[in-house]
């Protein structure tokens, strides 16, 4: 079978399916890759990105024109459009909108993974306090005896990372995970 | 080490071992980096381009884990140079399409390789045979780790490592594994398998990467998900996924050697007549041949041929690397015959 678009060989069929109706495509390799690129450009992350945006229902009310990466020039919009930042700073100047995005697409905005070295978090970790004790006998699950007030548990340290998260802190959210982190390796 | 010198035998990853390797072809790791205080590359001008190759390539050089790898500015190459390493896996398709002010840097065994200046500033990438993505990221890790010692990364301790886009935003990491599942797919249960890998946000792709189809029953699964977890859960969360095909993959050997035993010999033995006969042969062809006497391979309904072989076949069959191999430019006709008789040559030597 020859290619739909040149004298090649076709190697590559596309069914292509529009309002119901499907359309067949016959390409060869060149030809495939060339319509590819053309159709990551029509439905491509771009509109992925703008339609997640668009359902923010805590998106803050700013005005989109006045939202530019003072680093880049970058406007929210063209983000938005292409679906690519210009620089490491546009993080910082489209903040707001940028929680409710990354949480569309990960199911979370808070970053669990490797950390660069060298990089501290702003956040004071003196606003945290964290009591830990050694159970001095196995405690039963669930049913056990509340704790003295102070004494903090995975379990209570885990609402409070869901409530800072909440809060968007992610540093204490972080702080908390770790505590959680080392009360269940010692448990 | 020349770029010629890689020629005549392919990566290490491709060499048919490792855990589960009658299934998993692979294991690939990427990480994606972009440099403090410069513009990423959808922006970038001349000169930030060129502080990004300038600062990789000094690191490169002093970081001993790079010792055997070369650093090649890709507007120093030719097309067909290009598109050779594109084959090899080393780089993507986009990045062999607009040269200037592009560079990759390849390890000698090709494990490792570098993007320089692609959608990010650095794609990192690590690959190893076999299903091993544990092994495939203490290798990664630890030349990320010898790198960001040379070279500020931009990173927000909130959201991790911030790369041009959202999806890679966090840990920036994929890894992804290649799985040969043809049994699967004569049993006819394959897009109940993808349609699950999907469900639970992880994405399949062909064996020639990002928009490609699946051809010879070849699958690539990778996550999709990169922020809110870590990098050993997000590996676990793979090889979990990847346990689980493998099983389903074997199970479904196991019943067409019982039900249909002589109709998959017959396949088998049919495809590896036409491969070592053939006088013309076109790529989506060979791949499919290919991928049947593969699984005569690991089934043992063949011994004639050993799987590395047939791995190496996989990459060589392709354009550029006929082309390098005859020493000049090839229409699309002649490299089906060209690929005939390389085919015919690698399976004499066996």
């Amino acid at each position: 079978m020859k290619c739909d678009k040149c004298p090649k060989k076709a190697t590559v069929h596309l069914t292509e399916i529009v309002d119901g109706k499907a359309a067949e495509m016959h390409l060869c390799e060149d030809c495939a890759r060339d319509q590819s690129q053309h159709m990551e450009q029509q439905f491509g992350l771009a509109d992925l990105l703008a339609g997640l945006t668009d359902f923010g229902k805590h998106v803050p009310e700013v005005p989109k024109e006045s939202l530019l990466c003072p680093a880049c020039g970058l406007s929210y919009e063209d983000f938005r459009k292409f679906g690519r930042f210009g620089c490491a700073k546009c993080y910082v100047a489209f903040t707001e909108h940028l929680k409710t995005l990354l949480k569309k697409i990960h199911g979370s905005n808070i970053h669990l993974g490797k950390k660069l070295a060298g990089v501290v978090p702003e956040a004071a970790p003196s606003k945290i306090k964290v009591v830990t004790v050694e159970p001095q006998v196995p405690a039963p699950a669930l049913s056990a005896a509340p704790l003295p007030p102070g004494v903090e548990t995975a379990d209570s340290l885990r609402i409070k990372m869901h409530q800072a998260i909440e809060k968007e802190d992610f540093e204490l959210a972080a702080s908390l995970r770790d505590k959680i982190r080392e009360l269940e390796q010692k448990g | 080490m020349e770029l010629n010198d890689l020629i005549h035998h392919t990566g290490e990853w491709l060499r048919g071992t490792g855990p589960h390797a009658h299934i998993v072809l692979s294991s690939r790791i990427r990480l994606a980096r972009n440099l403090k205080g410069v513009l990423f590359t959808n922006r970038a001008q001349r000169k930030d381009f060129d502080a990004v190759l300038s600062s990789v390539e000094t690191a490169v050089k002093e970081i001993s884990l790079f010792n055997e790898s070369r650093f090649f500015r890709l507007s120093e190459l030719d097309n067909v140079d290009r598109q050779f390493l594109v084959e090899r896996h080393l780089m993507s398709h986009d990045h062999a399409s607009n040269p200037q002010g592009k560079a990759v840097v390849v390890s000698k065994e090709e494990a490792l390789s570098v993007m320089v200046n692609e959608e990010d500033h650095l794609r990192i990438q690590v690959m190893q045979s076999g299903h091993n993505l544990d092994g495939t990221w203490e290798i990664i890790n630890n030349i990320d780790n010898a790198l960001s010692e040379k070279i500020d990364y931009a990173y927000l301790p909130e959201w991790g490592y911030l790369t041009a886009c959202p999806t890679n935003t966090g840990t920036a990491m994929r890894g992804s594994v290649m799985l040969h599942l043809p049994a699967l797919v004569m049993t006819r249960q394959i897009n109940k398998v993808l349609m699950a890998i999907s469900k639970l946000s992880f994405a399949s792709r062909g064996f020639y990467g990002e928009g490609t189809q699946a051809i010879g029953n070849f699958y690539q699964i990778s996550n999709q998900v990169s922020l809110g977890h870590s990098e050993l859960d997000i590996i676990s969360n793979i090889n979990g996924l990847i346990r689980q095909i493998v099983d389903q993959e074997e199970q479904a050997r196991q019943a067409l050697l019982v039900q249909n035993r002589l109709m998959l010999e017959d396949k088998i033995c049919r495809a590896w007549g036409i491969l070592k006969h053939a006088r013309i042969v076109s790529s989506q062809e060979t791949i499919e041949l290919m991928s049947m006497v593969r699984l005569g391979l690991d089934m043992g309904i063949l011994q004639e041929i050993d799987s590395k072989a047939m791995n190496d076949l996989f990459i060589m069959i392709q354009p550029a690397h006929l082309q390098k191999l005859e020493g000049r430019k090839l229409n699309s006709a002649e490299r089906d015959i060209r690929r005939a008789l390389l085919i015919r040559e690698k399976v004499r030597k066996t």
